[in-house]
């Protein structure tokens, strides 16, 4: 597998960033043509990402937010997401579908389904005081012509 | 973003462009406010013009379908767009009986 394509932004923990990480992704994914759906489930689950590390993360504080994507030569996107925030205690119970906690601000608990079930694959590190990274995989599936 | 029509006790609340956590809060805020003052008998949210949701919208919608709880009346969610359904089913807000 070789990387092909790489990039890397950093922006404020603030809300106001989640359009901007969605749309700095999708331009990055755009050249290896992805469906409308794909791009649709790759902009969903990276606003799933930006979302945690602000509200989770940073507790709505001052924060910068990182994100690598790569591009592999068999049409692979690879994105890293991480923070340098709180960390999660239990990972596998901030999974957990519904689980929140910040029923306060409306969060319904999606975050990590919605990232795992519209990505192939997800991976959680972090750890209480040294932030979290998720790494998303997806591969776009080459159209026709 | 979202335009609201009053008619025969019922509240139709039209959403339009990207709802994400950004802008979440202000949209419940706005659909609260009028709930709360007009005591609807049904809230309907029309999701036909909503171009992208994540997880935000399905807060939004189970928050609404709580507030519509407390005030008595309903809530109907409609017009929802091919491209929302993948992250509707996963939601599991169909349960609750409000989409239409």
């Amino acid at each position: 597998m070789k990387i092909v394509n790489e990039m890397n932004i950093s922006f404020a923990s603030k809300s106001i960033n989640e359009s901007f990480a969605r749309s700095v992704v999708s331009a990055f994914v755009l050249n290896l043509d992805p469906t409308i759906n794909e791009l649709a489930d790759i902009k969903t689950a990276v606003s799933e990402a930006v979302t945690n590390s602000i509200v989770h993360g940073y507790k709505m504080e001052d924060g910068t937010i990182y994100i690598n994507g790569k591009i592999t030569d068999k049409n692979k996107v690879i994105l890293k997401i991480r923070d340098r925030g709180c960390g999660i205690e239990d990972i596998e119970k901030a999974m957990e579908p519904l689980f929140t906690t910040a029923p306060e601000e409306e969060r319904a608990g999606l975050g990590f389904a919605v990232m795992q079930s519209f990505m192939d694959k997800v991976k959680v590190s972090s750890a209480p005081g040294k932030g979290t990274t998720v790494t998303m995989e997806k591969t776009i599936i080459p159209r026709k012509r | 973003m979202i335009k609201t029509e009053y008619d025969k006790n019922v509240i139709t609340v039209f959403l339009s462009g990207e709802i994400d956590h950004n802008n979440a809060g202000s949209i419940r805020s706005q659909i609260d406010g009028q709930a709360e003052s007009l005591h609807p008998k049904t809230l309907t949210l029309d999701f036909s013009k909503v171009s992208f949701m994540d997880s935000s919208g399905i807060g939004l919608i189970m928050g609404r379908y709580r507030t519509m709880s407390l005030l008595g009346g309903n809530l109907r969610v409609v017009n929802v767009p091919k491209r929302l359904e993948k992250i509707i089913a996963l939601s599991g807000v169909g349960a609750l009986g409000v989409l239409k």
